[in-house]
């Protein structure tokens, strides 16, 4: 019953094809020269100008004023990413433990309070969401960048979830030995919550690096740009352009989507366990 | 070391259902006590509510001369071992014994003394480094218990612990358990669904049904003389016999069968009785007996238990493994070996038929069972 | 819950108060301002704004172009869900049945799910640019001459592949991982029972399969709705007119580009409303799970 069978193998050797092929393509052609992406078209095989492309997109200062380079912006994202995950991490955290493992009145309109921000994504309330960031004042600011976004219930409802499968006797133990709500939280919640911390980091990371439209509206300052946003500005100068470059937008798609995709390779196991155990 | 009075302590729940109801036990220092009934029988609400995991609704717990009811679970100086181990995943085994007496702010050279004293007692030494993940069942199961004992608590608490083992491992545990009880001589409350492991354990046993105690007693006193139809369906094993009969003075009457009770009459009319299986045997020529119809037998090597009928009601006896079986054998049993049961209640009628005096039975009846006799 | 909590006056208050913090302040308040300016029209130059009433509403809803979006919408959610769907779902049986270079597969079909949805713009972009995309040559090779960013069906037709291209790896995850989940034991009962492969899947594999795409189907339509701001603003280069575009850039586009704050805060709170019938939708689904297992 379990004998592979030859169309499985074609059918999946396809499914990479597509999936993969547009990455492999993205990255060959980064390494040809414009003019030469411009006469041939996109390329399947390394071109040999991979450092100087890289080294333009990196480090020349670019945009209207001239004051952001690649590295910026990678840094940028970096700081997106990562100060999000954490933020999201200690906060959901934080709210899941009160919220499983206190008694107290308000616990059920706490809940709600958080969950009800499950309803309604981002990009339904992003006027608004710009107009209150306008009033006080965060446009251009990293903690303007990061902390709205924490505005979310997931983290939350993945540590909720971790939190109750969490057999009750390792609490009536600790209790019983003598454990307060801070001893237990650091001595045995925490540690017994680090494959899933990891996990949540990995999935929030990606989330907050890939951030686009929210990047864009926080930013006109261009030293705070990331790289998704840089994509957008690439795009603007593009048009009217003789021949596009190319090969720079190609390099700084790759750029934006090398740490994640290595992240995501790297740690797959933890990635999957926690996307499917907890985005239930 | 401390004495335990639980003292008309009920348990009600918000939702207005009673798990525990008034129940009073008086346990002596050092005593191993089983509280033993079926599940949802308010056996482990009662033991939680001793160790402060439950909130007492009703009465009172003692723990030596202290009132425990609003102490927090850390300050009742006593130590639980869980069904499911309850080790901490991340600690090792050293770590998981230490934890209890680090947060007591225990200084560092006693903890490693009493650490490696309970891990020599357990022979857990090997392991000491290792984490819970890499120990079997058994192990996992010592480590509890080492968490218990390092803590010299004044009483031990034992939730099913022995449920996620298997049979084997089962009774192995059981003896250790027993052993180390009786070296330490710490007052310990066990609960269990399982009566055989009751029975073996037990310096006094606690039946539990409904939330309500049923019998407490030691393990032969329970067996011998059950209080309720409850209990002698409950304790031993196969279950006793729990036929229909009819008394009219000393006549009792099972279906067709019938007995003489030689004076003895402690009720009249229809009540249930009881016949355990292994106080039947085959009659022997003249006796008084009656006929069951056999139906199927089980061969345990030691006995063969034989299944079949009295008149219309079903009956299982333990006989010796050789014995000659046909479609129907002649069974006969000693007049003092039956109990009587009110058909209403459930509750035992009169304390049976007083044996006839044989030097085996008063060498018997030297020990526990004097009282009840 | 728990058996046993702990209880404290304070405690779980503070642990609770920076999140609950964070959700007030960029959540509630942006959320009631929503609801609350879609009620108003704004001066365009910021000289106050007066009270109208549901007109914001009427207008939307009246508007010819609002109606051309929400059907572009609608069939563009349609297609990237059906397709990223059972795709997904092809492959993850695939690769549930193969068993040498099982991890390979897994690997390589995963890694896309992280590229940003701009980043899947631009690179779509590429393979339909005029001068140097593959696609448009293959495509004029069969007669057909592709104009993406200019003529509306060609631009939708490669804004559904880019969006179906980003999709399929986050099904393939959650399909391999219902699709493993299902017991050996089943599987062999269902072997015993029934010889042919497809009609096992069909009959045994799939029903025990509905509970994840149950899931995914509605995650994926707000993925369709929501999350494909980024390819589409990278595609349209924000360039509306002649392409097509859903509701969510047009909220965008009339709030920021047109600066018409109540109508744009009105069609936020029609799009509220949908993903609010969806969310419970999945809600009670969850729930339903939670019994089951």
């Amino acid at each position: 019953m379990h004998k592979t069978r030859f169309f499985d193998h074609l059918i999946l050797i396809c499914g990479v094809l597509f999936l993969m092929t547009p990455v492999v393509v993205a990255f060959m052609t980064s390494t040809h020269t414009a003019a030469e992406i411009h006469s041939k078209g996109l390329m399947l095989s390394p071109g040999g100008h991979f450092a100087e492309t890289y080294t333009t997109v990196l480090t020349r200062q670019g945009g209207f004023t001239g004051q952001v380079t690649g590295a910026r912006m990678v840094m940028n994202s970096f700081i997106l990413g990562v100060g999000f995950a954490a933020g999201k991490i200690i906060l959901s955290m934080l709210a899941a433990y009160a919220i499983v493992y206190f008694r107290f009145r308000m616990a059920n309109l706490a809940f709600w309070i958080i969950f009800t921000t499950l309803l309604l994504p981002l990009e339904v309330r992003i006027m608004p969401s710009y107009q209150v960031m306008t009033q006080l004042g965060l446009i251009n600011t990293y903690t303007g960048l990061i902390v709205p976004l924490l505005a979310s219930a997931t983290g939350t409802f993945y540590f909720r979830q971790f939190f109750k499968s969490v057999p009750d006797e390792l609490l009536e133990a600790a209790r019983i030995d003598g454990a307060g709500p801070f001893k237990f939280f650091i001595d045995v919640l925490v540690p017994l919550s680090r494959t899933m911390m990891a996990a949540i980091f990995i999935i929030m990371f990606v989330y907050g690096w890939n951030q686009y439209l929210w990047p864009m509206l926080m930013t006109t300052d261009e030293s705070f740009f990331t790289l998704m946003r840089g994509i957008k500005s690439i795009l603007q100068v593009w048009i009217g352009s003789q021949i596009p470059d190319y090969n720079e937008a190609f390099a700084l798609a790759v750029l934006a989507m090398l740490p994640p995709v290595l992240i995501v390779v790297i740690f797959q196991r933890w990635f999957i366990k926690g996307l499917t155990e907890s985005d239930k | 070391m401390a004495t335990i009075d639980i003292n008309q302590v009920s348990k009600i729940y918000t939702g207005g259902v009673t798990a525990v109801r008034s129940v009073d036990i008086n346990i002596a220092d050092g005593e191993f006590i089983v509280l033993v009934g079926p599940s949802g029988c308010g056996k482990s609400t009662l033991l939680r509510m001793v160790a402060g995991l439950e909130v007492i609704s009703q009465g009172a717990v003692r723990i030596g001369d202290r009132v425990v009811n609003d102490v927090d679970p850390a300050d009742r100086d006593i130590a639980m071992v869980f069904q499911n181990y309850a080790l901490y995943p991340h600690m090792t085994v050293y770590e998981n014994l230490a934890y209890g007496l680090k947060n007591r702010g225990t200084p560092k050279a006693e903890i490693a003394e009493r650490v490696a004293e309970a891990a020599r007692m357990l022979q857990l030494e090997p392991y000491l480094e290792r984490r819970p993940r890499a120990l079997s069942g058994g192990q996992r199961q010592r480590v509890a218990m080492g968490r218990a004992i390092v803590r010299k608590p004044a009483a031990f608490l034992f939730d099913e612990p022995l449920s996620n083992l298997d049979a084997k491992l089962r009774v192995s545990m059981r003896g250790e358990i027993k052993r180390l009880q009786r070296r330490l001589g710490t007052t310990s409350i066990y609960v269990t669904h399982d009566q055989l492991e009751a029975m073996t354990l037990a310096d006094r046993l606690v039946v539990l049904n409904g939330g309500q105690i049923e019998q407490i007693g030691a393990p032969l006193e329970v067996y011998h003389t059950p209080a309720s139809t409850f209990v002698a369906s409950f304790i031993g094993s196969p279950a006793m016999n729990l036929v229909k009969g009819d008394l009219h003075g000393d006549r009792l009457a099972i279906g067709p069968a019938m007995f003489e009770l030689g004076g003895y009459a402690p009720a009249s009319g229809p009540l249930t009785v009881g016949l355990r299986a292994e106080d039947l045997r085959i009659a022997r020529e003249g006796e008084v007996s009656f006929a069951l119809r056999v139906d199927y037998v089980e061969e345990l090597g030691s006995q063969r238990l034989v299944h079949g009928t009295l008149g219309d009601q079903p009956l299982t006896a333990a006989l010796p493994p050789e014995t000659a079986l046909g479609d129907a054998i002649n069974l006969a049993i000693p007049p003092d070996r039956l109990h009587f049961f009110a058909n209403e209640t459930g509750k035992r009628i009169g304390n049976g038929l007083p044996a006839p005096t044989t030097p085996a039975a008063e060498r018997l009846g030297a020990g526990r069972l004097v009282a009840h006799r | 819950m728990k058996r046993v909590q702990f209880s404290s006056p304070y405690l779980p208050y503070v642990f609770l108060a920076p999140q609950l913090a964070v959700i007030v302040i960029f959540f509630y308040w942006p959320s009631v301002q929503a609801i609350q300016s879609s009620f108003y029209l704004e001066d365009p130059f910021g000289f106050g704004s007066t009270f109208v009433g549901l007109s914001n509403y009427a207008d939307a809803f009246a508007s010819a172009e609002y109606g051309r979006i929400a059907r572009f919408t609608v069939v563009f959610t349609g297609l990237v869900t059906f397709f990223s769907l059972s795709l997904g779902l092809l492959l993850a049986v695939k690769a549930d049945a193969v068993i040498r270079g099982n991890a390979a597969y897994k690997t390589l079909l995963i890694s896309v799910y992280t590229i940003a949805p701009p980043v899947a713009g631009l690179i779509g972009m590429m393979f339909f640019d005029q001068h140097i995309g593959p696609f448009v040559k293959i495509a004029a090779f069969f007669g057909w001459e592709m104009k993406v960013g200019l003529n509306y069906v060609d631009t939708a037709f490669a804004m559904v592949v880019v969006a179906v291209w980003k999709q399929i790896p986050y099904n393939f995850i959650f399909f391999l991982s219902g699709l493993q989940s299902v017991p050996v034991s089943v599987r062999e009962a269902a072997a015993i029972d029934c010889r042919s492969g497809f009609r096992r899947f069909w009959t045994v594999v799939l029903p025990l399969l509905a509970p994840t795409a149950f899931f995914l189907l509605v995650i994926n339509i707000t993925y369709s709705l929501f999350d494909t701001f980024g390819i589409i603003d990278v595609m349209v280069k924000d360039k509306a007119a002649n392409n097509p575009i859903t509701l969510v850039y047009k909220v965008y586009m009339d709030g920021f580009r047109g600066n018409d704050i109540g109508g744009s805060s009105a069609q936020s709170v029609i799009l509220m409303v949908v993903v609010f019938v969806l969310t419970i939708l999945q809600f009670r689904f969850i729930e339903r799970r939670v019994h089951y297992t």
